[in-house]
């Protein structure tokens, strides 16, 4: 049959005014149901006629799913909050800056207007042979596009491919990985707190998904703990265009320092694999030494050992070795 | 009134800018163009925005495969769902014809062409079916229910590839266009491979070179070699790049009275007619043109676009309206790009870094339908921006299985600037002169000679002028060139600051096309322009020349556009940079008929010659006082007296179409029409210098512009607002070039992998700097009557060349062979102390 683009197909519209209406409503739909955030994935799959899911369930109307809340340890922030509450939100910006930071350089001020937190951490990788509708391993065929001696793979994974190379895209997922966030889903089981990096499957585990996200679960809010709460934070991105661009990588930070001694360190990095890295054997590593070029370059070259390049990605290992030693010792500003 | 210039050679040197407007009341000044209130409150209807009774909407199926042909279509699930009206297949679409074109001149029907719908497509993402429904939704669910078989055809999107010894061509019958007859001849397409042996530097990371089918030469190339303190031998690749216009190409059509009515954006639009008409295989006169507002052009749309055919003939068919939008992702496959173009480049430079001969050797990818003229631009531009005293050019144009190319702004002259610079900056280091002083001995002056000689008269072609010298001290004076080159130090840390500069040129104006402007009895002037508005503001800019003569206020100017049953003069198509240059000296001409009208009717009515009186302010008055009218009472006049004064008699000089546009206006006013027949010696064409300063992060790769300025010589300022526009935005595209935008095509399967703009990437707002500027030198043009030439094209070359030329100021010659420069480029390049990225390979 012929193929057609950019005419989004019928399906049923349902707008749930609460979380366990929500819930309830995905339990019973099972496979048939789209859950929709801001819509920012959603509209291009729906769009693109390759997902034609005969439910959407919308949840911009559901007011408890929206907002930020100081808590007595930290902050919980609800899954329908825009990225642009996020970034703008006193709290976050003054004690989990990393956060603020690494969502207001998502897209554009448009995107972040529109998109979640809820969203952003759950959208579907970005590998353009998979969104083109091709059929591949992580489409339910039994090829990757993307890993061939000629494939189109700039922007793919070095880490973690099983099958699948693309990359995970958020932006907000490191830092909260750093910031040691914990996922609230509510399932038909009842509620459900997972630690960030637990939240995401990579193909080794399941090929066809991104996130432990079942059919009628629904993630309603990340808490962020004190714990991490004006510690020492980085995050940067490295991205084509300056707006308006997903990240060619990713990285983010927080060390807890005693002078200049590296006490303790959370590090992630996005976009070199399926799944977000959390460096832990890099955080282990630094634990105990100065925040320092020497210790940078140290826990750079360790946490680009065992990546595997592909045909045009080879720029992510010095790419990631560099943001790594950045994470720690800052960005070099003297002469060279 | 600036004289009507002498056509005597001017010495360049003699000549000095003028402030904007200098000598002027509208020419050089700012205003607020007759279209901006509409365009900024959103009132302004562009083809999407029309409707009609009854209008249905249709929707295409594109071609899957790269190459491959269409064995049956079924149809018939589809057309028997609720609200389907009709589908419209290739065997529906007119054929290749002959057409007899502007000069009379029968031009044979090419076997070869485009037609809007095929059954054996070229590309993947060709249209190959159109499907027609009462909503887009009941379109799309028809489509999915179509069956299509087709059998795979060979197939090659890689130019180079495809002349290797036993790869595969583009289409059945050949892969490398050629001229039938030597130099002058049809083009055609032919099987052309090169030998296992010329493929031998390939190995080396060079481009590989073998017989040419197109050549020309002059001067001695071997000894401007010997001669040479240092000779470069590189090999450079420019990106094929998307159009992008964010107008698509979304038409609408329907037929009334046996007339089709079409609403589509398009650069030009009086002679979007005859293209319609010849698509169509019907009547100019059968036809009507509606294109009041157009979201760009850019090359891609000089006369609409192909597949406006599709509504018009469903719109016959099915005996309805229809509208057919065009989403992002079809624009990416039918909206055009330019060719890219790999090149082997030798330059021999002197001690003083003057060129002393170049060797260009090209491939030029044609894609999936028709030559390009790009590889012939890029040789010209290349001998005229640089003044080689000796020169080579080579080049083999062939054939792709990848979307269609057409002009892009600067076509082949933007990849010229994009070749040659980094050439010149990697000299002038090797040779230890500054970049703006190698440039400056290079620089071409005056009525500058390029390409190869006539054949026939052995004389090389030339410039109307050039002050491209003082535009380029002008600008490093402005950039502050001198100190900022020699700041030091270059890197704090891992960011590493470079410094470019860039000549630039491209065509700048044609002649010979037709005024019309009617006096109303209410005393206003109605100027008729058939220029398109896509945004240059050309369209209505121009016809200040024709007020300017007239001596009037601009406010009782009224611009007809945008429908050519408005009665529209023969007005030249808005490519190349023409139309600045042409319309404003069709506008002085016809100001100077009205005002010789005004004078006669004058005359007639109150006594006197004509040359006793001026017009003035509205008026027609006697010198020096005594008696004269309005040009309300003058249009008034002008239609009891009948005859030549209101349209019943038309001056024979202009165009047979303006003439009918007269005839349609006659007895309404004073009717003035006037052709252009100013006196024009030499080709016009325009200038920039470009300067840039980038910041390089060696760590990440990334870099940022820190400061962009283009200095231009345009000929005289005629509107400075949208000259900057056009200087400064053909510059942002120029700098695409440079930064980022690009194809992605999977070479296995001969398909696209990134059609949307996230993927495609062209830059944003915040790629460029937010205060980049531009000056202008505001020359006259010694043969044009307003001084005023177009710009743009111009400035694209070298807003691309003056970033990559400070990119490799800052991070070496050895980082970068082909564009675009992303951070993965450099970042492995400058780890590994040379270019990792096989310069030869394009769409990644």
């Amino acid at each position: 049959m012929a193929i057609i683009r950019d005419v989004m197909p019928a399906f049923d519209l349902l707008q749930p005014s609460t979380s366990a209406d929500a819930q309830k409503l995905l339990e019973q739909c099972g496979d048939d149901a789209w859950v929709m955030a801001g819509g920012m994935d959603s509209f291009d799959w729906l769009k693109d006629r390759i997902k034609k899911p005969k439910v959407v369930v919308d949840l911009s109307g559901i007011d408890e799913l929206k907002g930020i809340r100081v808590t007595g340890d930290g902050v919980e922030i609800g899954a329908m909050t825009t990225l642009t509450e996020i970034a703008n939100h006193a709290e976050i910006r003054k004690n989990y800056g990393v956060l603020s930071q690494a969502v207001s350089l998502v897209a554009s001020p448009q995107i972040r207007n529109q998109g979640t937190l809820g969203g952003n951490v759950s959208q579907d990788v970005r590998c353009w042979y998979y969104r083109d509708g091709w059929p591949c391993y992580r489409a339910g065929g039994n090829i990757c596009y993307a890993d061939t001696p000629v494939g189109r793979n700039r922007e793919h994974a070095i880490f973690g491919a099983d099958r699948c190379v693309a990359v995970h895209p958020s932006d907000s997922v490191p830092a909260l990985i750093a910031l040691d966030a914990k996922f609230v889903l509510q399932t038909p089981k009842g509620e459900r707190t997972v630690d960030a990096e637990d939240y995401f499957v990579g193909p080794d585990m399941d090929i066809t998904k991104i996130n432990m996200l079942q059919p009628g679960d629904l993630l309603t809010a990340i808490r962020i703990p004190s714990t991490w709460a004006g510690s020492r934070f980085y995050f940067e991105k490295v991205r084509d265009r300056n707006v308006w661009d997903f990240p060619l990588m990713n990285v983010a930070s927080a060390i807890m320092l005693s002078g200049n001694t590296i006490g303790r360190m959370r590090i992630a990095v996005n976009a070199v694999s399926p799944r977000p890295m959390r460096l832990k054997a890099v955080e282990d590593a630094v634990q105990g030494k100065p925040a320092d070029a020497t210790t940078g370059e140290m826990a750079g070259k360790m946490a680009v050992e065992g990546a595997v390049p592909l045909q045009f990605n080879a720029y992510k290992i010095p790419l990631m070795r560099n943001l790594v030693k950045r994470a720690i010792a800052g960005v070099p500003s003297q002469q060279a | 009134m600036p004289p009507i210039p002498a056509h005597e050679p001017t010495k360049p040197e003699d000549e000095k800018p003028l402030p904007f407007g200098s000598g002027y009341k509208l020419i050089g000044k700012d205003y607020s163009t007759n279209d901006l209130v509409a365009k900024v409150t959103g009132q302004s209807k562009y083809a999407e925005d029309f409707r009609a009774e009854g209008m249905l909407f249709c929707r295409l199926v594109l071609s899957p495969m790269p190459h491959g042909r269409i064995k049956s279509i079924n149809a018939e699930k589809a057309l028997a769902m609720p609200g389907v009206r009709g589908i419209l297949t290739a065997a529906e679409v007119p054929g290749h014809a002959d057409y007899i074109n502007d000069n009379g001149t029968r031009i044979k029907a090419d076997k070869w062409g485009e037609l809007a719908l095929t059954d054996e497509p070229m590309y993947q993402g060709e249209p190959i079916l159109a499907v027609a429904a009462v909503d887009e939704l009941t379109a799309a669910n028809a489509i999915e229910m179509i069956e299509i078989e087709m059998e795979p055809l060979p197939f090659n999107t890689d130019p180079v590839d495809s002349l290797r010894p036993g790869s595969a061509n583009a289409r059945e019958d050949g892969n490398v266009w050629v001229r039938e007859d030597g130099d002058h001849g049809r083009e055609k397409l032919t099987s052309f491979k090169w030998t296992d042996e010329d493929f031998a530097a390939e190995k080396e990371g060079r481009m590989p070179t073998g017989k040419a089918t197109e050549h020309w030469s002059y001067g001695d190339v071997d000894a401007g070699f010997k001669n040479a303190a240092v000779v470069l031998d590189e090999t450079f690749l420019t990106a094929d790049v998307s159009h992008q216009c964010l107008e698509t190409r979304t038409a609408m059509a329907h037929w009334q009275n046996g007339k089709l009515y079409v609403y589509t954006g398009t650069q030009s639009t009086f002679q979007t007619v005859a293209a319609i008409a010849r698509w169509m295989q019907i009547d100019e006169d059968k036809v009507v043109f509606i294109s009041e507002y157009t979201g760009g052009g850019f090359g891609s749309k000089i006369t609409g676009a192909l597949t406006l055919v599709i509504p018009a003939l469903l719109s016959k068919k099915l005996n309805a309206p229809v509208m057919m939008r065009i989403s992002r992702e079809e624009e990416h496959f039918i909206g055009r790009a330019r060719p890219g173009i790999r090149a082997r480049t030798k330059i021999g430079f002197a001690k003083d870094g003057r060129i002393t001969a170049v060797d260009m050797f090209l491939v030029s990818d044609a894609g999936s339908y028709g030559s390009s003229g790009d590889g012939g631009a890029c040789g010209s531009i290349t001998s005229l921006l640089y003044q080689p005293p000796a020169m080579r050019w080579r080049n083999v144009t062939v054939a792709t299985n990848t979307p269609p190319r057409s002009a892009q702004s600067a076509p082949g002259g933007m990849q010229a600037i994009a070749i040659i610079e980094p050439i010149l900056s990697k000299a002038a280091r090797k040779l230890g002169v500054d970049q703006v002083a190698l440039r400056r001995v290079n620089c071409p002056e005056g009525k500058a000679e390029f390409g190869p000689p006539n054949p026939r008269t052995g004389k090389r072609g030339y410039t109307t002028s050039c002050f491209l010298k003082q535009a380029l001290d002008a600008g490093a004076k402005q950039f502050n060139w001198s100190e900022r080159a020699a700041r030091q130090p270059k890197q704090i840390g891992s960011k590493v600051r470079g410094m470019g500069v860039s000549l630039s040129t491209y065509h700048g104006g044609s002649t010979g096309f037709d005024g019309l402007i009617m006096v109303t009895p209410q005393g206003r002037v109605q100027i008729q322009s058939g220029i398109g508005n896509l945004g240059t503001e050309a369209v209505i800019d121009v016809h200040r020349a024709a007020a300017e003569v007239l001596n009037m206020p601009w406010e009782a100017c009224d611009i007809v556009w945008g429908d050519t049953s408005k009665h529209l003069p023969y007005t030249c198509a808005s490519g190349g940079s023409q139309t600045t240059h042409a319309m404003t000296r069709a506008a002085h001409a016809v100001g100077l008929e009205c005002a010789q009208r005004l004078k006669e009717v004058a005359a007639k009515s109150l006594g006197g010659q004509p040359d006793d009186y001026e017009v003035a302010n509205l008026r027609v008055s006697r010198k020096g006082g005594g008696g004269g009218m309005s040009f309300a009472e003058a249009a008034q006049h002008a239609i009891k007296l009948g005859g030549i004064y209101d349209g019943h008699d038309v001056n024979p000089d202009v165009d047979k179409a303006t003439q009918q546009a007269v005839t349609a206006l006659a007895g309404q006013g004073l009717v003035a029409s006037a052709k252009d027949k100013f006196p024009h010696d030499g080709d016009s064409y325009s200038y920039l210098a470009c300067f840039a300063e980038v910041e390089a992060d060696v760590e990440t790769g990334k870099y940022h512009i820190v400061d962009y300025l283009a200095y231009a010589d345009v000929g005289t300022v005629l509107h400075p607002a949208a000259l900057g526009g056009q200087v400064l935005g053909r510059s942002t595209l120029g700098i695409a070039h440079a930064i980022g935008q690009k194809w992605v095509i999977d070479p296995q399967y001969g398909a696209t992998v990134a059609k949307r703009f996230y993927q495609n990437k062209p830059p944003t707002i915040l790629d460029v700097p937010v205060d980049m500027k531009w000056n202008a030198l505001n020359i006259p043009d010694p043969e044009t009557p307003v001084g005023a030439r177009g710009c743009g094209e111009p400035p694209v070359g070298g807003g691309c060349a003056s970033i990559l030329n400070a990119l490799s100021d800052a991070l070496g010659d050895d980082i970068f062979q082909r564009t675009p420069v992303n951070a993965d480029t450099i970042l492995t390049s400058y780890e590994a102390g040379r270019p990792m990225q096989n310069p030869l390979l394009a769409h990644i």
